[in-house]
């Protein structure tokens, strides 16, 4: 039966077929929806970790301990994660083990943009890429049997365009692994990574990597498909089916394994075309393994090392190298719409992070701002957080820059479940060395701007069982918070006073900043859409600075709310200096959702 | 049936990307290739999105260049505007008379679009635009969040792919006790086309 799958959900799809039964991830866009559809297959366990470098290190003791396992991330999890990658390159392992990198070109959804490719060569492990979610499937199988008859973890790197791109897939039925090993392993030499092993180990993985540029050779999913010899295209991944497109006759060898790439076959290829052309995203991955074989090769003379390619912008670079006629550019003349108001993403109405952004904002802070849906406190009219730059960095920041003598209270702000990605050791920091950054949790009991995950904090595991609800307060106060206080996060009066509070104090301090996603669905049933009263709205505008879409601005200026959007959190009735805006109490006849 | 390509453009949570999932789907049940791209993440927070969907009896690329596209379907006007450059002269495009302000316009620093413009603009691309109601009709059906499906109807009759077709891989969709009022929606929007 064939059936449309995103590349994510072939992924997942393939994991269960060929015998996967643990796996661990931490959500990140575009990798996340491969654990939530693994999670749903029988007979499998899948976990949410707190953070990408724990997801893979349970994934390497699932391997240890004899089982198929899959890890999975977006390109900055591996990051996070490479420590455990490099250790799991040394070892290897007692089953097959497969990390999946989902790297965003264009940053859809990213703070950067990087080649994970890079991380495979850096450690020596192999790395395949799919060029639509059939292959996705199928080389989760692959990855699998070379990960156990090479000794090696694997990288399945895909991008946000196979990830999330649907394509269709032949299903088939789950094929077992390996049961766990009636005893864990004991192998001194080989799992004990004291540098009197590890030296012994470095050779192995150079004789791996050998090996396995031979087994390329004949790896199937490396393949040739001959056309006109004038031109030889080598491509991987989502830029393959570009070229497909833009070059229908051209000879194309396509790397379904990228690293290590196979020499004699390349060779050959390149022997029997006039010029080779590498078409690939983001770095000359590729092309540079091509040229330190010592072949002419181009790439990224032609085709831009920034951002997703396209059918567009591949056929409009090959036609300035002359790889195709000027006949070939698709003339069109751009319609000019003017300038148009943007649709930046904005926090939602009823957001839990309005009224502590208000507050920031009113008060002038310097506000270190963390990955999240709250990000979104950067733009305007809240524009109130200043840096923004990984996971779990704002503790961090805002510690250095206190440290550096900065004049202003620094302020850290950042999610429930960024606070247990990397968070932790940040504030147990700010405590051992005696700062006095001001840390906000913002805890919308959801891992949000995912997608809505569980984590620690929310008493349920990724496959649905209830569990210990890690609360905030205790852990805070652990790692060496004294002042610790949770405030109702859609009160402006006691955000503001508690955050006046901590200003005073010269302690470091935490705030848990508490009020649920109003995405959440119990949420969603509760809302009571608010209404302006015309007579003592004066058109001030100081609502609409709270940045609610549910505010609209009238011909006349004065605020109307609108009841499809609103969910009642009573911010803008707050800030309202004239009281125009009622409460849900004073509403005479409430609405009914 | 040809290879057709499509865009879907609209504002992140007015169910696009299923009217996308229901159009690929299509294709493979009347035996075509086909293939959706589309972005997840940031984008669903209210933001501007679009999804591309491509039949064809092989189809490589799962995007659609600028000025290539055979079919604009837009869930909002301000969107079909922002996204007008991928529809190819002559195309067909329709767009729900809907108009979502961004907080850009609602608190009053900018202006949102006008109808003239949109026909303006459009006329420079194609003759062939067709603006429909397609949320007051949603509305009228009882849940305007079927939008997605009364426009699906008006689109299907640019399509050869059988009615029958469609209404199945709609039913497989959407959960059962919203699978009639779909049905219906589908119906109402074949007639915004064909009336």
């Amino acid at each position: 039966m064939k059936k449309l799958l995103s590349g994510n959900e072939a992924i997942a799809r393939g994991a269960w077929e060929y015998g996967v039964a643990v796996a661990s991830a931490y959500p990140g866009t575009p990798s996340t929806e491969i654990l939530e559809e693994f999670a749903k297959m029988p007979n499998v366990y899948a976990e949410w970790a707190p953070n990408e470098k724990v997801a893979m290190d349970v994934a390497i003791g699932a391997a240890y301990a004899g089982r198929r396992s899959l890890c999975t991330m977006k390109h900055v999890g591996l990051n996070v994660a490479a420590d455990a990658f490099f250790y799991a390159a040394m070892t290897g392992a007692e089953a097959g083990m497969v990390f999946v990198s989902a790297d965003d070109p264009s940053m859809h959804s990213s703070q950067n943009e990087q080649d994970n490719r890079n991380f495979g060569k850096f450690a020596r492990v192999p790395v395949v890429e799919p060029t639509d979610s059939q292959e996705a499937k199928d080389l989760v199988s692959a990855a699998l049997d070379i990960s156990e008859n090479f000794d090696t973890p694997v990288l399945l790197r895909i991008t946000t365009r196979i990830a999330h791109s649907n394509t269709p897939v032949e299903l088939g039925e789950r094929r077992e692994g390996p049961g766990p090993l009636e005893t864990y392993l004991r192998n001194f030499e080989k799992y004990v990574m004291l540098p009197v092993n590890a030296r012994k180990r470095h050779p192995v993985i150079e004789e791996r990597i050998a090996k396995l540029a031979e087994f390329a050779e004949t790896f199937p999913f490396n393949q040739i498909e001959w056309g006109d010899t004038r031109l030889g295209i080598v491509s991987c991944g989502v830029a393959f089916q570009y070229a497909k497109e833009v070059f229908p006759d051209a000879s194309i060898l396509k790397l379904g394994m990228t690293y290590p790439i196979p020499p004699k076959m390349i060779r050959d290829f390149a022997d029997k075309v006039d010029r080779l052309v590498v078409i690939e995203e983001l770095d000359p991955f590729i092309e540079n393994e091509i040229r330190l074989l010592g072949i002419p090769v181009e790439g990224k003379s032609i085709f831009s090392p920034i951002g997703e390619l396209d059918t567009r912008s591949v056929r409009e670079a090959a036609v300035e190298a002359g790889l195709l006629p000027g006949s070939a550019r698709k003339t069109y003349a751009e319609p000019d719409a003017g300038p148009l108001p943007g649709r930046p993403p904005v926090l939602c109405p009823g957001c839990p992070h309005r009224a502590v952004f208000w507050v920031t904002h009113k008060l002038k802070l310097p506000v270190n701002g963390d990955i999240g849906c709250y990000t979104l406190g950067a733009l305007p009219p809240l524009d109130t957080i200043h840096t923004c730059g990984c996971m779990g960095a704002s503790i961090g920041v805002a510690h250095g820059a206190d440290k550096a003598g900065s004049p202003e209270r620094n302020i850290a702000v950042l999610g429930d479940s960024t606070f247990f990605h990397t968070g932790m050791p940040a504030l147990l920091n700010v405590a051992y060395n005696r700062g006095k950054t001001i840390t906000l949790v913002l805890d919308n009991r959801i891992t949000a701007m995912t997608g809505h995950q569980e984590n620690p904090g929310t008493g349920v595991t990724l496959q649905g069982q209830s569990t210990k609800e890690i609360e905030f307060e205790p852990l805070l106060h652990a790692l060496g918070m004294e002042q610790v206080r949770t405030v109702d996060a859609f009160n402006v009066r006691e955000v503001e006073g508690a955050l006046r509070d901590a200003l005073k104090s010269d302690e470091a301090s935490a705030l848990v900043v508490r009020g649920e996603c109003a995405l959440l669905p119990e949420v969603r049933k509760k809302y009571v859409p608010l209404r302006v009263d015309q007579e003592r709205c004066n058109g001030c505008g100081l609502c609409f600075r709270v940045g609610c879409p549910a505010l609209v601005k009238q011909a006349d200026g004065k605020a109307f709310i609108d009841p499809l959007l609103c969910t009642g959190c009573e911010v803008c009735a707050q800030v309202c200096g004239r009281k125009a805006i009622l409460f849900k109490d004073q509403l005479q006849e409430p609405s009914v959702a | 049936m040809k290879a057709v390509d499509f865009t879907l453009v609209g504002v992140g949570g007015q169910g696009t990307i299923l009217a996308s999932d229901v159009l690929a789907q299509v294709a493979l049940e009347a035996g075509l290739d086909a293939k959706k791209s589309e972005v997840h993440g940031m984008a669903q927070r209210g933001g501007s999105v679009i999804s591309h969907v491509r039949w064809g009896q092989k189809v490589f690329s799962p995007l659609i260049g600028r000025g290539e596209a055979d079919f604009l379907l837009a869930f909002e006007r301000l969107e079909a505007l922002r996204y007008v450059g991928w529809l190819k002269p002559g195309g067909v495009a329709i767009v729900n008379d809907q108009a979502i302000p961004p907080v850009s316009v609602s608190s009053g620093g900018a202006e949102y679009p006008t109808d003239e413009h949109l026909l303006e603009v459009f006329a420079a691309v194609t003759p062939r635009l067709y603006v429909v109601p397609g949320s007051r009709v949603a509305e009228e059906l009882g849940d305007a969040r079927v939008n997605n499906v009364v426009l699906l109807g008006a689109l299907s009759t640019f399509l050869d792919a059988d009615a029958a077709v469609w209404k199945a891989v709609i039913e497989s969709r959407v959960p059962p006790r919203y699978v009639e009022m779909n049905l219906k929606a589908f119906d109402r929007g074949r007639a915004l086309i064909s009336a």
